[in-house]
């Protein structure tokens, strides 16, 4: 749950970005981060193993400017996405407000994004929310693949597995060039702030 | 409880709180934050400058990951969370479920004597928020 101080006007907002391992979660903050710098006051945390693979999480604080007078302090997350870190990923998903879920587009990716997303579900309902309540964005990542003549699914496939029932707001991206990485986070801030505005009013 | 959002009498009142129990005391600086991260509120002696954003999000999973190994070796909670270093220690101190104290202090604070008042400033605290529901 987003926290909202009365007293100073901030809002922080707590966005998380989730995914089987190796999907690019990291790669997408990495990329804000050096993208945006004048939005962003401090330094980016990575709790990491030395194989670079996120350990607990990555945290960058995202300065929105002001909405109705209020400053939005937008705090990004990834989680670990190794299979055997479910426990931290859980950990990192607790007072969420919006996630964007990025998919591996690579064809031999397929299950576990399925996978993933189903963990997700279950992880949020944990926590008493729903997949199909928060809001949500869809990032289909590493289509920059294609060119190498690495096998890529067509979105078509990746809208049917992972969107059919959801049907959110979805991306191809390329975490790796930037491309779509800020609009999938302009997407999701937005969506996350509509529906915090209600609590504003 | 609507821990979400809070009322300007209600900040102050707690920042008063953590000014006259801790920070008077010689404590360096006092932050309540809830358990995902966010900062309720900061109090400090103006001396010192730390990150506080990204320090609420690591301490909210240094709390969250010890309380998870806490439930693993089947006890309900560690209760005392504390680190120590050559100039300054930190202090971790659960007020509800939803939130959690942080003091940060020197050499010149005994634990003990810490402990005391932060005992007395949550049960202050834990009264601001009840009366506000
Ligand atoms: N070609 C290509 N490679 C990418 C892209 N995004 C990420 N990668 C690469 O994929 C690997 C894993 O990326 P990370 O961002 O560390 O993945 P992660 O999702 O954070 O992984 P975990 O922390 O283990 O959950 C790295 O080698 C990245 O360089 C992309 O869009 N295209
Ligand atoms: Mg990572």
């Amino acid at each position: 749950m987003s926290f909202i101080n009365l007293k100073d006007k901030v809002v922080q907002v707590k966005i998380v970005y989730y995914g089987p391992g190796r999907c690019g979660k990291t790669t997408n903050l990495e990329y804000i981060n050096r993208k945006f710098r004048e939005q962003i006051q401090s330094e980016m945390v990575s709790l990491k193993t030395h194989g670079d693979r996120t350990l607990f999480f990555d945290f960058l604080p995202f300065h929105m400017g002001q909405i109705k007078g209020y400053d939005i302090k937008i705090q990004l997350y990834t989680v670990p996405g190794q299979v055997k870190y479910n426990a931290t990923r859980k950990l990192v998903l607790k007072g969420v407000d919006g996630i964007v879920f990025v998919a591996d587009a690579m064809e031999k990716q397929r299950e576990k994004n399925i996978r993933s997303l189903n963990q997700l579900h279950e992880n949020l309902q944990a926590y008493k929310e729903s997949i199909f309540k928060i809001p949500l964005v869809m990032q289909y990542n590493k289509v920059d693949l294609k060119e190498h003549g690495i096998p890529v699914l067509p979105i078509s496939v990746l809208q049917q597995d992972l969107n059919s029932r959801l049907q959110v707001p979805y991306f191809e991206a390329s975490a790796i060039t930037g491309y779509n990485v800020a609009a999938t986070l302009k997407k999701i801030i937005s969506s996350t702030v509509v529906s915090i505005q209600k609590k504003l009013l | 409880m609507n821990y979400g959002i809070v009322s300007q009498e209600q900040l102050e009142a707690i920042e008063e709180i953590l000014s006259q129990k801790l920070i008077k005391l010689g404590v360096d600086c006092a932050i309540i934050i809830d358990m995902a991260g966010n900062i309720i509120t900061v109090k400090d002696n103006s001396k010192s400058k730390y990150d506080i954003y990204s320090f609420a999000a690591l301490a909210a999973g240094n709390f969250a990951t010890v309380d998870a190994m806490a439930k693993l070796v089947g006890e309900t909670e560690f209760s005392l969370l504390f680190h120590k270093g050559q100039d300054s220690n930190i202090h971790f101190s659960k007020i509800d479920d939803e939130l959690l104290l942080i003091t940060m202090f020197g050499r010149d604070i005994s634990l003990g004597f810490l402990r005391l008042n932060v005992v007395e400033a949550i049960e202050q605290i834990q009264k601001v928020w009840d009366r506000q529901e």
